[in-house]
């Protein structure tokens, strides 16, 4: 352990800011990679079930006209 | 070799391997990030010189090289493409592509937030970062160029082309430090010399190396089967994996 | 399909562009024009004062070179794709790559070698000391074909998407940053009194490894383009 208390942790030396600003923005910036990846998945889905519903009406539209 | 190789192209084998390795990939990465992370900010003892900012380097040096060999490996998916009309390299280019550009920025951004306290400015016109940004650049054509196209096959093309270029500019990246010999350290870490680094903070950085590697396969293969659903969507297998999906999750359905 | 038709249709392929570039003429001026303009700029914006503008000369003169180029990279094959003459130089027998280099070459006649004859008057406008003359015209001579092979390629590549302006200067003003270094810090050297040759001898090098790879690079666009 390099630091003595939690305090010392937080502070980095005097360096806190940059430490902690630099590791933030890299964190947030994955994060917002991971969610934009699961996101794409589910529009995906969504679209899908859109489709599937869309054809589905249609299935009983053409049933109700015959 | 290549009627070993040949059903790996099939979208759908590839999906599914993707599949299974994926949750592998991820969990290994998570785990090493944390690792790497935790050792790195509290446990590697404080550089006599920067003091604590040297932490930074924990993300800064990994996600650096990375963004290089990204684009490295962007170009060469662009080439199998082209060389051998894989649809499935068009698709591995535009998933390497968001992945590299984020990597890139994420180095900048630490590069710029770690010389403020050591250089005491946020910018400075070196070469290292100098030829960072011209990366990002890089970065942000071949996406540009790649959304551009509204057919996503002459897209990927064109990008591709682009990528195989702006490739030619990594040696000049590589080479750059004693090129403009400014004031950047030199390379942190080498293959040939042993880095003059002690263990205590070498082993957490390669740790981390290795973290970042794993998260950003994981990342790509993430994006490649998202790529691959959405190419073919009209496919069978495809309607029924979706259709898997959807019934495992009613609650969506009664949102849509 | 001997060497001597190649020559022939390279031939023809210059001919060809270079009358129809002549029955316009102001586009040839247009651009020079353009970096005069540029030039005369900077002494208004940053003050007439010879030692600031002696040693932003190059730089300026570079920048100025570069955006003139993006302004007439459209004309390279922006007509030959509408008119469907493109499609047909993709079917020619000949290697697609030595026509798409007559077209880089007619490019540079029209947009390089003007720069190279304008470069003193700029150079006098900015009042860059005279030392430094024969490297600034020496690295425009050399850089100049890099700017046009890969403005080219980049061209290649927007044709097929109607609004290319500022996406093309996206994807290409970051492959002529280590153009731009080189030759601002070739000049730079003369004007500091060390030897500036080895930075031109660089540019050397890249003008002919682009000069050498940058046409098969055309011919891939235009062919993903012209589909």
């Amino acid at each position: 352990m390099a630091f003595e208390s939690w305090q010392a942790f937080i502070e980095m030396g005097g360096y806190g800011f940059y430490v902690w600003l630099a590791f933030g923005i890299s964190f947030a910036a994955i994060a917002v990679l991971v969610i934009n990846g699961f996101g794409a998945r589910v529009k995906l889905q969504r679209e899908f079930i859109k489709q599937q519903q869309r054809q589905q009406r249609l299935a009983q539209r053409k049933k109700e006209v015959s | 070799m290549w009627r070993w190789l040949h059903p790996y192209a099939k979208p759908e084998t590839v999906y599914h391997l993707l599949g299974r390795w994926l949750p592998w990939v991820a969990g290994t990465a998570t785990l090493m990030l944390a690792a790497g992370m935790v050792w790195g900010l509290a446990f590697a003892p404080a550089d006599y010189q920067q003091g604590d900012s040297y932490r930074i380097i924990f993300v800064h040096v990994p996600t650096a090289m990375l963004s290089m060999s990204l684009y490295v490996g962007l170009a060469l998916s662009a080439l199998i493409g082209r060389v051998w009309q894989l649809k499935m390299a068009d698709w591995a280019l535009s998933a390497i592509a968001p992945v590299g550009l984020t990597f890139t920025f994420i180095s900048l951004v630490t590069g710029a937030i770690w010389g403020k306290p050591m250089w005491g400015t946020w910018w400075e016109w070196d070469a290292r970062l100098t030829s960072q940004l011209i990366l990002l650049f890089l970065y942000i054509g071949v996406l540009a160029l790649y959304h551009a196209f509204s057919d996503n096959r002459s897209g990927a093309k064109a990008a591709g082309i682009l990528a195989m270029v702006g490739v030619i500019n990594i040696p000049i990246i590589r080479y750059s430090v004693e090129w403009w010999n400014t004031l950047h350290q030199g390379s942190t870490l080498t293959v040939f010399e042993r880095p003059p680094m002690a263990n205590s903070m070498l082993v957490p950085l390669l740790v981390s190396i290795l973290g970042f590697s794993l998260l950003a396969a994981s990342l790509i293969f993430q994006r490649m089967r998202n790529e691959i659903l959405r190419q073919e969507l009209r496919r069978p297998w495809v309607k029924q994996e979706l259709a898997e999906l959807a019934t495992q999750q009613p609650a969506m359905k009664e949102q849509s | 399909m001997n060497s001597a038709s190649n020559w022939q249709a390279f031939r023809a392929v210059m001919r060809r562009d270079l009358m129809v570039v002549m029955r316009r003429r102001s586009d040839i001026l247009n651009p020079l024009l353009f970096i005069l303009m540029v030039v005369s700029l900077f002494p208004l914006a940053v003050g007439p004062g010879p030692d600031i503008l002696g040693r932003i000369a190059a730089g300026v003169i570079w920048v100025a070179a570069l955006l003139s180029a993006l302004l007439g990279s459209e004309r390279l094959f922006r007509d030959d794709f509408l008119d469907g003459s493109l499609e047909q130089l993709t079917l020619l027998p000949q290697p697609l790559a030595l026509l798409a280099a007559a077209k880089v070459v007619v490019h540079w006649l029209l947009s390089g070698l003007p720069l190279v004859i304008l470069a003193p008057l700029c150079a006098l406008l900015l009042k860059l000391p005279l030392q430094a003359w024969p490297t600034l015209v020496a690295t425009l001579v050399v850089g100049t074909p890099i700017l046009s092979a890969v403005t080219a390629i980049g061209a290649a590549l927007t044709v097929s998407l109607g609004r290319g302006g500022a996406l093309l200067s996206l994807l290409l003003l970051p492959l002529f940053i280590p153009l731009l270094i080189f030759a601002s810090g070739a000049v730079e050297a003369s004007l500091v009194g060390t030897a500036a040759w080895p930075q031109v001898l660089l540019l050397g090098g890249l003008s002919l490894l682009t000069l050498l790879l940058a046409p098969f690079a055309v011919a891939a666009a235009i062919r993903v383009s012209v589909n």
